[in-house]
């Protein structure tokens, strides 16, 4: 189990090997890699959707790396996890960097799936992050989506 | 007791600071503390931003009759927006 916060990117291939190593005898190893997309439609109805020249990463040091372990510690307790890690990047992005990494071992897949989509869905909208969008029309904090909170839901 | 309350993100702007101190009778409930700043250094902030905030004591989200404490680290944010 581990968390990080950091500005520089990260390499997937060195995360899931740590992960594999620590995880011992894992039948199933889930990763999920965000992505800073070109256009950010966080406001749907935005007809002057332009494109985004940079997304900077606002977060409450202290409280993200609690708040990521206690999400971590949550799926530890509901599925049988062999290891976990999540890994998130602050600062300032551009389209198609790197900006979210969950990785989730299990002995079986149906845990690992599940896994990594619940710490997913819970650092979106309970870690302390906000996103800047910055584009030719100027900057914009990102609003929170009710779809986020509702998928809080199912879990 | 004196507070320190620590601002972030679109409040932090809109603030134009990232923390203000309060001096308040102890203790206090979140929601008392809100107003408090509501009528102090937060009162030119947008209400639909400030409706909206969310407080965390001690680095956990609080809800509005949590007790704030001398010496707690107290935190005014608008909603979440990460992944």
């Amino acid at each position: 189990m581990s968390v990080r916060v950091q500005t520089e990117d990260f390499c997937v291939q060195r995360e899931y090997d740590e992960v594999v190593s620590e995880a011992g005898d894992a039948g199933a190893v889930v990763l999920f890699c965000g992505l800073v997309r070109e256009l950010y439609d966080g406001s749907e109805s935005s007809a002057d959707c332009a494109a985004v020249a940079t997304l900077t990463l606002e977060h409450y040091p202290g409280m993200t790396e609690k708040a990521l372990a206690e999400i971590e510690a949550q799926a530890c307790t509901r599925w049988p996890l062999l290891a976990t890690r999540i890994v998130h990047r602050v600062g300032e992005l551009s389209a198609k960097d790197q900006i979210v990494l969950v990785l989730a071992a299990s002995p079986h897949r149906h845990a690992a799936f599940e896994a990594a989509e619940f710490m997913m869905d819970f650092l979106k909208s309970r870690a302390p992050f906000w996103k800047k969008q910055s584009s030719a029309n100027g900057s914009i904090w990102i609003d929170s989506r009710e779809s986020d909170a509702q998928s809080l839901q199912r879990w | 007791m004196k507070l320190h309350v620590l601002y972030f993100a679109s409040l932090r702007e809109a603030r134009g600071a990232a923390s203000d101190v309060v001096e308040l009778s102890a203790p206090v409930h979140v929601a008392e503390l809100l107003a408090a700043l509501r009528a102090g250094p937060l009162s030119e902030i947008d209400e639909a931003l400030f409706t909206r905030v969310l407080v965390a004591v001690n680095q956990t989200v609080a809800g509005s009759d949590q007790v704030v404490a001398e010496g707690d680290e107290v935190a005014l944010f608008p909603p979440m927006t990460g992944g």
